[in-house]
């Protein structure tokens, strides 16, 4: 079960000629594979490109009334090897991931389809998670298309121009026998907008129907001397059919009138360029501009011919690409070189190697650029800027940094507790972190784990380490992660390695990073995948002996005594903890709205929730460095006495017992109850808790009546 | 004067002030992207294009998280808008929380020609700012003060506290903000409109929408002005005899010199409701003798008043058991809950008692000589050293504590008080040995104290930071800003857990002796 449910988005994908979309980018996508006849769908969730997955997974009826498969794929390998069902059949695929680590895990089956080219079209829409908001580390997958011979397109981003895309796509797929792949960044899979819909379309060929009439054509297979061939016919065939259907169906774009300089960006660069020729007084609000602009939505291949015709007549031509390295600039510098043209070529620059282009990069850019290339186009007041803005006090100091971290409730919280009261106890160990929520487990307060290799590689960091030592290796391995590629790429590794380390296995039911999709662990029941597959039982599967499973994270004290075995045990090879415990995030999803419908259906309900008692905390927040969570905070008080602030647990904590179990298993301090409020007791149950009350109210009076007592 | 470099000096294009751009700055979590939803479809309802764009992914999980909209009048051709906002050229600008106010400040996004700032003035602590061990709270004042200055227009308000009023989240209040600022051109109708059309827990939005539109209108920051109230005698019940004392106490009390009496009759109430009325006469006796030999202004007997009321209320089981069992307590607890006609409540008190505090309620010298043995520790500890858990609303619970708190009479001859006390008495003739020579030194020896507190091991550790410390004053006592330093290394020794940053200052002081 996702996160969210996407019920109101597959309505959506059913809408028909003449009706308009309204919504984001990904889902507008989406939509379009289906109008576009796709045969197969598939690919592995992650930001930015989850909720094509998640709606999919929503849309199960639509997709079997129209022949269409969907496939949620172990990984971005197994995505990308499901296009192979294009080699041989005109049938159109598309498959979704993040990139570039995504393609990183696609690319050994991505460069393997390239060579062996296909029949229908193949698409891959791909995340490109880079800048702002983004996870994982800044690199480009654009060297990936060069280097396998795929096409890339990076559509301008507004809905109508991503639709098109996927049709162009498709076309240019099949036109040249090539794979494309479709960039996206962050924001252009979250923007918003509408387009005109057309009627979904049925795939002239169904998979079901392709199985009846099985191909094969050993041409296609990569071996020599055909991997030779492929190579032969990627250069003289498919590359210049892949130009010519650009040029012909003029996929790249020209905009703007003007004189003696250019413009040539990304499509996805063109609303930004667009908006800082607006600041400068160069464009109107459609985007008309005063500079011609020639804007790639295919970044590779670049079209010699056209890119030249382009700059005739120019004397300044600025690239706008985003990332690095430069690829496109030094593909166009090359173009000039060999035509003999004096075109000045400006890119990297004008603009920063390294980092997002923001709308201050931007602008910043294209004023040096027109400051060097055409000074009399700058307005007046740019040229000599003379303006004053009242100094502002330097806030970077105050303001705290906030980066993302574990949610309230959150059942990976006292997972790290344990394990770095644990270190506590046995010292600082070497610990190698995987992907997925619990790398928040590495930031501030727990600060364990030091380097992450990749999703599903946190034991397989620790290989250095297998021999072992003094202190064992630990290693994290989300569930997520284990089943993506955790199991082969690190748990066989250790067993084959007879690795002494410690594996922390931190399953909370879903890929709960990405949005909380079933795997094949999940407990919950699906109905067109399998799942309730225990990790523990693969873990025996492959031959690891020492596996403890750890059914309630929140029960810190047995899970420090479980990591404390792990760590000191005498067994031999692996060992591995499984800590179990639902997303609280999906749990009270689900949960909360059932439980008041409960409440007022008058059915009997706890709600815990967790409390500290202000007059025994003494402000020392030794439980804040065992928790960070959001609903744990401070509280000044207003009593002169107290210089510091007490820890006070806001209304939204959702009772999972973490501070009351850190402050038991650290002994911290008595501050911490758990107010377990029942609505709609029993009648029973009521009478004895009066009584209760009764005598206690009793006990109380007498003692009040012998001493002061102060109003609170 | 960093804003210089963020903000563009550049002429606007006319035609570009028909796209209003709104950005929203949130904490993952607070329903950001609702507050966008609705934004969105009420222009477009209303007859205008509009994008709007985020950056969630795992930003989602409580981190800094941004949204931008832009929208136009609907024409036959449509604009092209932006991404992402630019520094310099944000019509509104969304906080949900304080410090993101601040950092939209940074970030350029806020600025006098253009701008207005809607921002809640509720903290979400930065987990940074929990960690310290002293107070690690970043300035609140500082951020307001900026937004003064940098946005058009700043309107501020809490509107978490509004939203929980109304039993609905925030981005509900924020809408309402929105709307009561009319810096977007629609009707109030047609922002309930938009909630309306979004369907889902229509009935609470539309009351927080309400409430945060009144709070946009009416509310000029809540505690920005008002200056901290001195406390009143603290009203006291019970019988008259003792309540005749307890009058004569606040009298001596309120008889100290400067502002000494607010802060003696805290320190009063403090003691007594730790021991009884004659420990509060031991109190007053200790802090009119420092009176004695203070003058004007009267700091050391202020700050002797505080810590010396700290100190005498230690922090030992008998306190904790006391404070569990008072009926006060399981009422405000009740009310926080919403405990009422047909609500019970179950309390769970998570303890866990050693034997190092066991030994310490025993007799000082049968307590002495257990905690001087190891193997009486050991096996002591193997007995009590356990996490219980005692339900306070249930009588075996309650009955455990409420004995405990009943030995409150013998706590005089417990061990712990012999080993408070001896503690206290070092501290302060530290203290007052210094006065003679250099009074701002005494004062500083006072106020470390405060780095005494927490249970077991946080107290231990606090106990050997403020030893530390005392060492570091050693050090320079004697010279011209031994006061200074003194501070220094009280404020370092809060800062981490660990004591690093107090390391470092002694290496300083090291460094130059």
């Amino acid at each position: 079960m996702a996160e969210r449910s996407f019920k109101a988005e597959v309505e959506d994908l059913r809408k028909g000629e003449g009706e308009v979309f309204t919504g984001e980018g990904i889902l507008a996508i989406t939509k379009a594979l289906l109008e576009n006849g796709v045969g197969y769908v598939g690919g592995y969730q992650g930001a930015p490109i989850s909720h094509l997955m998640d709606v999919l997974a929503d849309a199960q009826d639509l997709l079997g009334e129209l022949g269409v498969r969907f496939e949620a794929n172990a990984n971005e390998a197994a995505a990308a090897a499901m296009l192979a069902a294009s080699v041989h059949y005109p049938i159109r695929g598309a498959v979704t991931f993040k990139g570039p680590v995504g393609v990183n895990v696609a690319s050994d089956a991505l460069a393997n389809l390239s060579s062996s080219g296909v029949t229908g079209g193949a698409l891959i829409v791909l995340g490109e998670d880079y800048g702002e908001g983004s996870s994982i580390m800044q690199e480009r997958s654009h060297a990936f298309a060069m280097k396998s011979q795929f096409w890339l397109l990076d559509p301008r981003p507004n809905l109508p121009c991503l639709v098109k895309a996927v049709g162009d796509g498709f076309a240019l797929s099949e036109a040249s026998n090539t794979p494309v792949m479709m960039t996206l960044r962050i924001r252009s899979c979250h923007v918003t907008g509408q387009f005109p819909c057309r009627d979904n379309r049925r795939p002239a060929l169904t998979v079901r129907e392709a199985l009846s009439n099985p191909r094969s054509d050993f041409a296609r297979v990569v071996l020599p001397p055909m991997s030779y061939a492929h190579e032969i016919d990627k250069v003289k065939n498919r590359w210049p059919a892949a130009e010519r259907f650009i040029r012909e169906n003029r996929l790249n774009e020209m905009f703007g009138t003007g004189g003696r300089i250019g413009i040539v960006c990304q499509g996805g660069m063109y609303n930004g360029v667009i908006r800082a020729l607006q600041q400068l007084g160069l464009a109107d609000i459609y985007g008309d501009a005063r500079v011609p602009i020639y804007c790639l939505n295919v970044t590779y291949p670049l079209l010699a011919d056209e890119f030249l015709c382009f700059a005739e007549g120019k004397d300044h031509i600025l690239v706008v690409e985003e990332g690095q390295p430069e690829f496109i600039e030094q593909q166009l510098a090359t173009f000039l070189y060999r035509a003999g043209s004096s075109v000045r070529l400006h890119g990297k620059g004008a603009f920063p190697m390294a980092g997002e282009y923001t709308g201050a990069v931007m602008l910043q850019a294209l004023e040096a650029f027109l400051r060097e290339a055409a000074p009399d186009m700058l307005p007046a007041k740019v040229r000599a800027p003379n303006m004053d803005r009242p100094a502002l006090p330097d806030l970077s100091k105050t303001v705290p940094i906030r980066p993302p971290g574990f949610c309230t409730g959150c059942p990976e919280r006292p997972i790290f507790a344990a394990l770095k009261l644990v270190q506590q106890d046995l010292g600082k160990h070497q610990i190698s972190a995987d992907i997925g929520c619990h790398l928040f487990g590495a930031l501030p307060p727990f600060e364990v784990g030091g380097a992450t290799m990749g999703f599903g590689l946190g034991p397989a960091g620790n290989g250095a380490f297998d021999g072992g030592g003094e202190r064992r290796p630990i290693s994290i391995l989300g569930d997520g992660g284990f089943w993506h590629s955790g199991l082969s790429s690190s748990m066989t590794n250790m067993v084959f390695n007879k690795s002494d380390g410690v594996v922390v296995v931190v399953d909370n039911y879903y890929t709960a990073a990405t949005g909380g999709q079933d795997i094949l662990s999940s407990r919950a029941a699906n109905d067109t995948k399998a799942t309730n597959h225990p990790i523990a039982a693969a873990m025996k599967g492959i031959g690891i002996d020492w596996v403890q499973q750890v059914d309630r994270t929140y029960d810190v004290p047995k899970l420090k005594r479980v990591l404390h075995d792990a760590l000191t045990t005498d067994a031999p090879g692996p060992k591995v903890v499984i800590a179990s415990s639902e997303c609280m995030l999906n749990r009270q999803r689900r949960e909360k709205p059932l439980r008041q419908q409960a409440i007022r259906e008058g059915r009997r309900v706890e709600a815990p929730r967790f409390g500290v008692d202000e007059a025994i905390c003494t402000g020392d927040h030794a439980c804040m460095r065992l928790s960070g969570c959001p609903s744990l905070s401070l509280k000044r008080l207003d009593d002169p006495l107290r210089d510091d602030p007490v820890a006070s647990i806001d209304q939204t904590c959702v009772g999972c017992g973490n501070c009351g179990e850190v402050a038991d298993a650290a002994i911290l301090c008595p501050s911490f109850y758990r107010a377990d409020v029942i609505h709609n007791p029993g009648r029973w149950e009521a009478a004895w808790a009066t009584f209760r009350a009764r005598v206690i109210g009793w006990l109380q009076a007498r003692r009040a009546a012998k001493r002061l007592d102060f109003a609170p | 004067m960093t804003l210089h470099e963020t903000l563009s000096p550049h002429p606007r294009d006319p035609a570009l002030d028909r796209i209003t751009k709104l950005a929203i700055l949130a904490v993952g979590g607070q329903g950001g992207g609702v507050l966008t939803g609705w934004i969105e479809a009420l222009a477009r309802a209303n007859g205008f294009a509009v994008q709007a764009t985020s950056v969630a992914g795992v930003a989602q999980r409580t981190g800094s998280t941004l949204y931008y909209v832009e929208m136009a009048p609907a024409t036959d051709r449509s604009p092209i808008f932006s991404l992402m906002p630019a520094a310099g050229d944000v019509d509104i600008m969304i906080a949900a929380e304080l410090m993101e106010a601040g950092r939209a400040i940074i970030r350029g996004f806020v600025t006098p020609d253009r701008t207005t700032l809607i921002a809640s003035t509720h903290r979400a602590l930065a987990v940074s700012e929990k960690m310290v061990p002293g107070d690690g709270i970043a300035k609140a004042e500082e951020v307001i003060a900026t937004a003064e200055i940098a946005a058009q227009r700043f309107i501020a308000a809490d509107f978490e506290a509004e939203a929980a009023r109304a039993g609905s989240v925030i981005s509900a209040t924020l809408f309402g903000a929105l709307a009561a600022s009319g810096a977007l051109p629609f009707s109030r109708a047609a922002f309930e409109d938009a909630i309306r059309a979004g369907g889902k827990g229509v009935e609470a939005s539309l009351r927080a929408f309400a409430a945060g539109f009144e709070a946009a209108l009416t509310g000029p920051l809540p505690e920005a002005a008002t200056p901290p109230l001195p406390p009143a005698a603290p009203a006291a019940q019970g019988p008259q005899k003792l309540l005749a004392q307890w009058q004569a106490l606040l009298a001596r009390a309120d008889a100290l010199p400067g502002e000494a009496p607010a802060m003696a009759r805290a320190g009063l109430r403090k003691v007594v409701e730790f021991q009884d009325l004659a420990y509060g006469a031991e109190y007053l006796v200790r802090v009119e003798g420092i009176a004695s030999e203070d003058r004007a202004p009267y700091d050391l007997t202020v700050e002797a008043a505080k810590h010396i009321a700290n100190a005498m209320a230690y922090d030992d089981m008998i306190r904790v058991a006391d404070h569990k069992t008072r009926a006060a307590r399981m009422a405000r607890i009740g009310a926080e809950m919403g405990v009422g006609a047909g609500r019970l409540m179950a309390v769970t008190e998570y303890l866990h008692p050693r034997a190092e505090e066991m030994v310490r309620l025993l007799p000082a010298r049968l307590g002495a000589r257990l905690a001087g043995s190891p193997t009486a520790m050991a096996r002591i500890d193997r007995v009590v050293n356990r996490g219980r858990r005692l339900r306070t609303d249930g009588l075996g619970g309650f009955l455990m504590l409420y004995l405990v708190a009943g030995l409150r009479p013998w706590r005089r001859g417990m061990l712990r008080h012999r080993e408070e006390r001896a503690h206290l008495e070092a501290w302060l003739s530290r203290a007052m040995a210094v006065l003679p020579r250099d009074y701002a030194l005494a004062v500083e020896i006072l106020r470390c104290r405060r780095l005494i507190k927490g249970y077991s091991d946080t107290h231990a550790r606090g106990l050997s930071k403020f030893d530390r410390v005392m060492e570091g004053i050693a050090l320079v006592e004697g010279r011209a800003d031994a006061a200074e330093w003194a501070r220094r290394l009280r404020e370092a020794a809060l800062k981490d857990e660990e004591g690093r940053a107090l390391d470092g200052a002694l290496d300083t002081i090291r460094s130059f002796l």
